[in-house]
This record gives structure tokens, C-alpha cells and sequence, in this order.
């Protein structure tokens, strides 16, 4: 058969897929949507049935028997729940507005860029091999229909003439064409779902005529072909379950994966979740996708028992399909069968090239420029146009990553093999996604860590060793584990040994997997839109039925919402969903204005169907502000996260404040302690200094009474002395005693009055020259002369000096007593010299005599007439007015204290 | 005014008769030499010789030549106070006899304890009743 005539058949087969496309896309933009209904839904699922389905089944059958079975019944299985787990996530994308798998598990898990980077990368990488075998399919198929009865075909010289690469550049052209026509705010492809469903009309109904052709063609009818199999020891062993070397283990983690793939595939997810019209189509679709699974298998084994029993090795029994017809010269059927498996390859690359291209435009690459703010404010560039450049880009570097991998690696293995490689990276979204729509407890540090340890085995187990093997990295790490422990070979995981690669990987990537997911979130807090977004995903039915409202309140300027509308969606679509709002709320839309919460809601939902829900929340949020919460739910939500938060920043300051509250609280106590102690030393001090006149006054005066005649008139005089001196004392004390008292209580008060110390100083000493005279004591007194004002208390400064010429009048010489008051102005400061002639003080007791109840005694008078108050009250008022005190004493040659006060400048 | 001719004392395995025809010696010690005026006349008015000093050390020097049969203390002196002179007249074989009584302001129970330990027979406070001090001083002199 001529390679021109695959060739066109092929390009007049893509030419009406593009008719009908674009037939059902110009109904749609009349609002005539053709897809909306259950059976070209049901069929558009059934995109489920790749290359893989058309070609691989059949050479699975011919080695596994009957476990090509398992990637079918999974998804049978699953179809009656469907109605429950389906549904919810139909409802909860329609109303978040999601636009595939990574936007779902990102606006779970409270619209995380990071999950839906990490769910982007699991996709596209997970996915390529799975790529990669259609590409692989449709050019053997060519190969095949061109070289059948020749050999093999030749290697061919150049990339240029290579059948592959062409497939890939073609598949990637039509995948451009139909993805990325236009930019739809909902990801919606009616055109696109259409021709996939025609597509899988065209899958069934070629499959069934190839069937039909060997089972009753060939051989007559079932009957014959499987009793002639049954005598033949290589095909009955194919009838069995127990010969096809399958466990009853890998058999249930094959059912497991393929359970998860029908929901978690990329293009799966698109198809029946983001394509789908209405939730109302689910029932039906629950029989008929089973139906059109069970439909496409009928024929698998006969023709897998026909091919081989007719062919030798020399022909790959993935190739049946289209070898048998021709080995019977039915080469039209064998056309029609290529076609059918052209039309499984190109729909499963077109979907899921499209569904892998959004996310990574929406998850990657988007964040990315608004990150990077290459999305400018005044930005004039169509972020339409930019967004499905962006979208091209990415599928045309997916397709030649898969062309590279079916070159490199997939030519070593199977088809359906190299297919569950990428089943198994699919699953490993499962917990993340299947937690996020029934455990609220889960978190989004849960679902990036159960992710990466997936994605890491996943990567581990599966592609890295099958790299290995096909001589891209060393293998060493495959024969002996990785860095040499046994316990890390990729096929044989902690020790583990036993069991095919797929169940192997597939094992422990999702129990560790799930592990991790759910110990991660049960130790870790939930942030507290990730709170709102699980209360969302989990109860969505309570916010579906009518009561949706906007949890979060935000303000932005209406004018910057508009030209973001703009910028993301054109011109023409921003202006009509405008109008569309203002219509359906009755208000005019004025640039200045504030928007209300619901037009912010309303960009931001529509946004998300153009560049996903994290995308639109970080455009938004470069706009809005987010303002505190009001909603009764949200409440709730902030009892237990931004609550505690709080209360524990409070108790963390509280606690701060305690600390600091405590040590000021030890410090007064030790100084209230030593002030307690000096205040009972004081008290101790001054009642032994009362009881002591007490004493000498009680004794005397008892005497004078008790003996009043037998005393002569000379004594009673000198004791009446001694108990009018002794009660002299005794006030003397009381009013010193006061003075400290009432000194301590106002020892911050400043002085206030100006004051002339010379006029001071020569009134007092005026005043006791009556004192000096009797004792015979000459004083000499400062000269007359200009005012030296302090700053002081009058009184206080009078005491001053009463006590320095009092304490020389009582320590001058007995005999010849002179005292020499001296005044003088020095630096700012005056200075007040009081000298006496007497015996001088001690050098040790210098420093005490300034501190209370010290006094000095000599040895044949006692002690002096005295309170030990006296010094200590004239330092502390000298004190206070900023003054010092100080004594110079020579023994014998008398003492001088002189007081320093700052003078008072107007 | 009463003279005390003869006392007794019984030690441990001797009698020691003490005979004086001579008035009984007091010293006096006391750093308020109003205080030491009013004893001075009521220990004179018993028919006692009075010595008198103003701190503890004079009153050490004194009691050497002395040998008193009465040491009247106070406690708080300048320089050595009242409890350190009562332990050191008790470490002076010749002062064996002399009685000693303190007289100090100093009131609380723990000063009567120190007083006591010091080796003092009495303890008065401050102000006190010239009745009670006067007979106290007779008494010790009578019956030791």
C-alpha cells in the first residue's frame, strides 16, 4: 500500500474531524450546543480508549492472557459511583470555575500556586510516556500498512525521513488547531468534544469490523476460532487466568490504577469534568461508557488468538490489527483499521495535549509572568493572543518530548506497558484529590508533601530504570540500588521483591503517598483560605443550592478589574461580560468606582476559566485588598486558626511582659527588702536614742522628788539642768526625726525660690551670737558684700547653716573657742566654709559622720549633746539642692565643712 | 548607811572568806554621763563607793587595779560595747567575784539572752525605776 494514499486518507479523515468541529463550534456560538447530551458524552469519555485500547490490547492478550482485562474493569467498577464522586466535582469546578486537574487540587488546597506547579509537572512529565506510545502506534500503523509483506521497515536515514517525527509534527499541528483556536473563559471545546466523540464511533466500529472479519472471515464465527485455539498450548494458555503469570495482587493494583486514571488523567478529568454540560448527563453516561468498554474488548481476544496462531514472532503482535486483514488481502479494512486506531491516537494526544497545555500555561507559566511582572499595569500586549501562544509553545515541546522518549526509551517495551507507567504518575494525585473532596482536616502541606514523595518514587521506580535500560543514564543504580544499598533498587524497594515493576511502583509510591498526605495534614494547620476552600470542595452541595456567597471581602477599583478583564479575555469578550453585569445587577460600571465584592467575585471566576483559579487570585489580589471577614462560616473557620494565632501572639507578649513585669517586681523587692531593713535599724536607732534622755531624765528627776530636802540647792540645779537639756534632746530628735521623714517623702520636689545665701548666713550667725558668747566662743562672719543667690528653700538652707555653726560651736575648744565662717563665689558655685578650733575628726570616721546616729565621742566627756542627726539632715537638704558637703580635718588643728551650692544665674 | 563585813563563798572543794571593812567598790560604765550623774548619787546614797567610765576599754583598764564588787554595764558604747567587756571581766581571775549587771536600752528578748551568755548576774532596761535598781545592787550585795 502506498504511503501517499495512508497519507491522504489520513489528511481527508482529519479534514472532516475539522468539519464537524467546526460545524458544532458555529452552532454553539448560535447557543445551539450539539454536545449537550448524554450519549456524545458518554462517547467523549471513551477518549479513554487510546492507541493503547486499539493496538496494545491485543498484544497484551497474546502474553498476559486476559489481564488486559483490568485497565477495563477499573473504570466499570467505578462508573456506578460515578453519580456521587463525578458529580461533586462537576459541581464544585463549575462553580469555582476549574479548568483541569492541577486548578482543582490548587483551589483545594486554598488556590496554591505550588500545588498547581507540582501537579503540572506530575502531569506533563507523567504523561508523556503515554504520548509517546500514540505517536509510537500511528507510525508502525504506517509503517505497517507500507512495508506489510516487505520486512521490516528500514531505519530511516535522516530525522526528515523518519514517519515519526512527522506523526509527532502533524499530531502537534492538529492539537494547536483544535485546542488553541480561541481563548474560552470556560475551557469549553464544544467542536473539540465532538470530534472526539465521532472519533470514538469510528474507534468501535473499526475494531468490530476487523473483529467481525477474523471470527467470522476467517474462521467460523467463535466456535471454530476458540476450539482451535484451545488445541494449541500457546493459545490456550491465553484463555486463562492462572497461566498468564498475572497475581491476584498485580491484578488489583491494575483495576486500582486504571480506577483512578478514568478520573485523574488529564484528559479524562477535561473531558467529563471541564467539558461537561451538565451534571444531568451522568446517569446515563454511567451504562453507556461501561457499555462501550465492554463493546471495544469483545473482539480483543480473537484476534489475539487469530494472530497468533497465524503469525511467527517476525510479526509484533501489537500489529494484528491491521496484519491480520492484510495477510488476508482485505487492505481497505486494514486502511479502516489504521484509521481507527489514528482516531484513538489523535484523540487521546489532542485532549491531552490541550488539557496539559492549559495547565501549563495556567499554573506554570502565568504565575511565572505575573510573578516576574511581565504582565505589566499598562501592559498593551493581548494577553489572549499571549496565553494561546504560550499554550502552542507548550504543545509542541510535550509532543517532542514524547517523540524523544518513544525514540529513546518506548521502543524497548510494549505499548500497554509503557501506558501503565503513566496510570501510575496519574494515581499519584489521587489522595490529594480524593482527601480534598471528603476529609476538610486535610492540608495543603499534606497534599505538596504526599506529591513529591509519589512523584519521587513514581520517578524512581518506573522511568528513571526503563532510561537506564535503554542506555540514556548508567544502570548501576538499577543492578545494585541506589548509592549501592540493596535496600534502594528501583525494582526491588525496601526489599521487596516478588512483584512486577507497574504493581511494585505503583505499591509503594501510593502507600507512601497516602501516608505522607495524611500524617503531614494531621500535623500540620490549615491556612485559612485553604479552610474556606475545604469547607467548599467538601460541603459544595450547601453552597450550590442558591446561597453562594463571597466569603472573603475585597475592594478594588472598577476600573482596574476592567482592565484586567481586558487583558486577560480581549476586548470584545471583556466588553460583553461587562454589559452582561450590568444588565443582570442594573448598575452602571464607573472606572473611579469601588467595585463591590460580587463584580470582584465575578471577574475573578471568569478569569479563572481563562488562566485557572491561583493565577486569577494573584491577578486579583494585585488589584484588591482584602478586608476583615463578616460571614458566620468564616467564624467559625477563624475560631480555630486566626484565633488561636492571635491568642497565642497574645500570650506570647503577655508572656514578654510578665518577664520583664517579674524582674522590675524582684528588683523592688530587694530594694523594698534593704529599705525595710535600714527603716527597722532606723527605728531600732531612735528609740534606743529616746530611752537614753528618757532614762537620765526619769532617774534625776525621781531623785529630786524622792530626796528634795536632803539635796542642796546647788545639786538639784545642776540635775533640773540635765533634765531640761535632756528633754531639749528629746524634741531636738523628734523634730530631726520628722525632718527625715518629710525629706524622704519629698526628695524629687526642686527648690524653687531664689535665694541669698550671704543674707542667710549672716542672719543666723547673727542670731546665736547670744550661744557663742556663753561659751566663750568668738566667730568670725564673711564680710558684707553682693547677694550670692541659690536656687532653694530659705528655711532649709537657714537649718544648713544653724547645724554646721551648732556642730562647730559643740566640737570648738573648750577654752578658746574660735569659729571662721567663710563665703565665696568659685565657677558657677558658692562655696560655704565653716572651720572650728577644736580637736578635729579622725581620718575613719570622715565618711561616717555624714550618715545618721554616727557621733563621736571622747574619752573622758562621754558623748557629746547630741542626736547623730544633725550632719546627716545638712547633707541630705545640701543634697537636694544640688549641692555636696565635705569635711577637711587635721587632728588637733580643728575641722572645716564646707558646702557647695550652684549658683543661681536670672 | 550598812557596811558588809564578811561574805562567803563556797567553791567546789575550799571556803574562800572574803573580809572587807572597807565600802563596797561599784564601777560604773556608761557612754551618757547624765545617766552615769543619776546612778552615781543613788549607789552614793547606799553608802558605795562609785568609779566611774565612759567606754568599755576605760573601764577594763580600771577594773584591773580596781577589783569592784559591783560592775554596773551598759551595751551600746563607742568602741567596745557592754556584752565584749562582761566576757572579758569573766576571763580575769582576780574579777571572779565581782557581780555583774547590765543596764542598757537595749530591751528585746535575744539582748537578755547575750547579756546572760556574757557572764552577767542581772539585766535591767532602760529608763528603770531608782527603787528597783537601788534594792537589786543591795541584794546582790547581801546574798550574792
Amino acid at each position: 500500500m502506498g504511503l501517499s494514499l495512508v497519507i491522504g486518507c489520513s489528511l481527508a479523515y482529519i479534514t472532516l474531524l475539522f468539519l464537524i468541529a467546526w460545524w458544532v463550534d458555529k452552532r454553539a456560538e448560535r447557543g445551539v450546543s450539539v454536545v449537550n447530551n448524554p450519549y456524545i458524552y458518554a462517547l467523549s469519555l471513551a477518549v479513554y480508549c487510546t492507541a493503547w485500547t486499539f493496538f496494545g490490547s491485543v498484544g497484551r492478550a497474546t502474553t498476559g492472557g486476559l489481564s488486559f482485562l483490568g485497565v477495563y474493569l477499573g473504570p466499570t467498577l467505578l462508573a456506578p459511583l460515578w453519580y456521587v464522586l463525578l458529580r461533586k466535582m462537576i459541581l464544585i469546578s463549575k462553580h469555582q470555575r476549574i479548568t483541569s486537574i492541577a486548578d482543582f487540587i490548587s483551589a483545594r488546597y486554598g488556590k496554591s500556586t505550588l500545588l498547581g506547579v507540582l501537579v503540572t509537572v506530575i502531569a506533563v512529565l507523567g504523561i508523556v510516556p503515554y504520548i509517546s506510545i500514540q505517536l509510537k502506534a500511528v507510525t508502525f500503523g504506517i509503517n505497517t500498512l507500507t512495508h506489510y509483506g516487505s520486512g521490516p521497515a528500514p531505519l530511516p536515514a535522516s530525522i526528515l525521513l523518519d514517519a515519526g517525527f512527522w506523526v509527532t509534527v502533524a499530531m502537534a499541528v492538529f492539537t494547536a488547531i483544535f485546542g488553541t483556536r480561541k481563548l474560552d473563559p470556560n475551557e469549553r471545546h464544544e467542536g473539540l468534544v465532538a470530534a472526539v466523540a465521532f472519533e470514538s464511533i469510528i474507534k468501535l466500529v473499526t475494531f468490530t469490523a476487523v473483529g467481525l472479519f477474523v471470527t467470522f472471515g476467517i474462521y467460523n464465527g467463535f466456535n471454530d476460532l476458540f476450539t482451535q485455539a484451545a488445541f494449541r498450548e500457546d493459545t490456550a494458555r491465553m484463555l486463562t487466568f492462572e497461566s498468564s503469570g498475572v497475581t491476584t495482587f498485580s491484578w488489583n493494583v491494575l483495576m486500582m490504577l486504571s480506577l483512578f486514571a478514568i478520573i485523574l488523567l488529564p484528559r479524562q478529568f477535561h473531558i467529563s469534568v471541564v467539558e461537561n454540560t451538565s451534571p444531568r448527563h451522568i446517569p446515563k453516561a454511567m451504562w453507556v461508557f461501561p457499555l462501550y468498554l465492554l463493546l471495544i474488548n469483545i473482539f480483543v481476544l480473537p484476534i489475539a488468538l487469530a494472530g497468533k496462531m497465524m503469525f511467527d514472532a517476525g510479526v509484533h503482535p501489537d500489529t494484528y490489527v491491521l496484519s491480520l486483514p492484510l495477510a488476508k488481502g482485505a487492505a481497505w479494512l486494514a486502511l479502516a483499521a489504521f484509521i481507527g486506531g489514528f482516531s484513538a491516537a489523535t484523540s487521546m494526544v489532542v485532549v491531552e495535549a490541550t488539557a496539559l497545555s492549559i495547565m501549563f500555561s495556567n499554573h506554570i507559566v502565568v504565575p511565572l509572568l505575573i510573578k516576574t511582572r511581565s504582565i505589566g499595569d499598562n501592559d498593551l500586549v493581548n494577553g489572549a493572543a499571549r496565553l494561546l501562544d504560550i499554550r502552542r509553545i507548550s504543545i509542541l515541546l510535550m509532543l517532542f518530548l514524547a517523540y524523544w522518549y518513544q525514540k529513546s526509551v518506548g521502543n524497548t517495551y510494549d505499548l500497554v506497558s509503557v501506558g501503565l507507567i503513566s496510570f501510575t504518575a496519574a494515581a499519584q494525585l489521587a489522595p490529594a484529590m480524593i482527601g480534598g473532596l471528603y476529609w476538610k482536616r486535610a492540608t495543603h502541606q499534606g497534599a505538596v508533601t504526599g506529591l513529591i514523595v509519589g512523584f519521587f518514587i513514581w520517578a524512581f521506580c518506573l522511568p528513571l530504570p526503563s532510561m537506564a535500560q535503554a542506555g540514556i543514564i548508567s544502570n548501576t543504580f538499577v543492578s545494585e540500588g541506589l548509592f549501592g544499598i540493596a535496600f534502594l533498587k528501583p525494582y526491588a524497594l525496601f526489599g521487596m521483591t516478588g512483584l512486577d515493576p507497574i504493581t511494585h511502583a505503583a505499591f509503594w509510591s501510593l502507600f507512601l503517598n497516602a501516608w505522607a498526605y495524611a500524617i503531614v495534614s494531621v500535623n500540620t494547620q490549615p491556612s485559612m483560605l485553604s479552610l474556606t476552600q475545604a469547607d467548599l470542595f467538601v460541603n459544595i452541595h450547601k453552597y450550590i443550592s442558591g446561597q453562594e456567597y463571597d466569603i472573603l471581602k475585597r475592594e478594588a477599583k472598577i476600573g482596574d478589574l476592567k482592565a484586567i478583564l481586558h487583558r486577560f479575555l480581549g476586548e470584545a469578550r471583556a466588553l460583553t461580560l461587562l454589559n452582561e453585569y450590568q444588565t443582570a445587577n442594573n448598575v452602571l460600571l464607573d472606572n473611579q468606582k469601588i467595585a463591590q465584592a460580587d463584580l470582584i467575585s465575578f471577574v475573578e471566576t471568569n478569569l479563572a476559566g481563562a488562566i485557572g483559579a491561583a493565577s486569577a487570585r494573584l491577578v486579583i489580589d494585585s488589584v484588591a485588598k482584602e478586608e476583615q471577614i463578616t460571614l458566620d462560616e468564616v467564624m467559625r473557620i477563624l475560631e480555630q486558626t486566626r484565633e488561636a494565632v492571635q491568642h497565642s501572639r497574645i500570650m506570647e507578649t503577655k508572656n514578654e511582659q510578665l518577664k520583664v513585669l517579674t524582674l522590675q517586681l524582684t528588683t523592688a523587692n530587694v530594694q523594698l527588702k534593704q529599705l525595710d531593713r535600714l527603716k527597722a535599724d532606723f527605728i531600732t536607732t531612735v528609740t534606743h536614742e529616746l530611752r537614753t534622755p528618757v532614762t537620765s531624765i526619769k532617774a534625776l528627776s525621781r531623785i529630786i522628788l524622792d530626796d528634795y530636802d536632803q539635796l542642796d540647792a546647788g545639786r538639784r540645779k545642776a540635775y533640773l539642768e540635765i533634765i531640761v537639756n535632756e528633754s531639749d534632746r528629746i524634741s531636738r530628735l523628734i523634730n530631726q526625726v520628722l525632718d527625715i521623714e518629710k525629706m524622704r517623702s519629698e526628695q524629687q520636689a526642686q527648690p524653687v525660690d531664689s535665694v541669698d545665701l550671704r543674707e542667710i548666713v549672716l542672719t543666723t550667725a547673727a542670731g546665736m551670737q547670744q550661744l557663742f558668747a556663753e561659751r566663750h566662743v568668738t566667730c568670725s562672719l564673711p564680710p558684707p558684700g553682693e547677694s550670692l543667690q541659690v536656687q532653694g528653700d530659705r528655711d532649709k538652707l537657714i537649718q544648713v547653716v544653724v547645724n554646721l555653726l551648732s556642730n562647730a560651736l559643740k566640737f570648738c575648744d573648750q577654752d578658746s573657742g574660735n569659729i571662721k565662717i567663710d563665703l565665696q563665689c568659685k565657677d558657677q558655685y558658692v562655696l560655704l566654709g565653716v572651720r572650728d578650733n577644736g580637736l578635729g575628726i579622725p581620718i575613719h570616721a570622715r565618711d561616717m559622720i555624714f550618715e545618721q546616729f554616727t557621733q563621736l565621742h571622747s574619752h573622758d566627756q562621754g558623748k557629746p549633746q547630741g542626736t547623730g542627726l544633725g550632719l546627716f539632715i545638712t547633707r541630705k537638704i545640701v543634697e537636694q539642692h544640688g549641692g555636696t558637703i565635705r569635711v577637711e580635718s587635721e587632728p588637733g588643728e580643728g575641722s572645716l565643712f564646707e558646702v557647695k551650692l550652684p549658683l543661681f544665674k536670672q | 548607811m550598812p557596811y558588809f563585813y564578811t561574805e562567803f563563798k563556797i567553791k567546789t572543794n575550799q571556803i574562800t572568806v572574803h573580809i572587807s571593812d572597807s565600802a563596797a567598790k561599784i564601777l560604773v560604765v556608761d557612754d551618757e554621763p547624765n545617766i552615769i550623774v543619776a546612778l552615781e548619787y543613788l549607789l552614793q546614797r547606799e553608802g558605795y563607793e562609785v568609779f566611774k567610765a565612759y567606754n568599755g576599754q576605760d573601764a577594763l583598764d580600771m577594773l584591773v587595779s580596781l577589783v569592784p564588787d559591783v560592775v554596773v554595764l551598759d551595751v551600746m558604747m563607742p568602741g567596745m560595747d557592754g556584752f565584749e567587756v562582761a566576757r572579758r571581766i569573766r576571763q580575769m581571775p582576780a574579777l571572779e567575784l565581782a557581780k555583774i549587771i547590765f543596764l542598757t536600752a537595749k530591751g528585746t528578748q535575744r539582748d537578755k539572752e547575750s547579756g546572760y551568755a556574757s557572764g552577767a548576774e542581772y539585766y535591767m532596761i532602760k529608763p528603770f525605776e531608782n527603787e528597783v535598781f537601788v534594792s537589786t545592787v543591795n541584794e546582790i550585795m547581801a546574798y550574792g
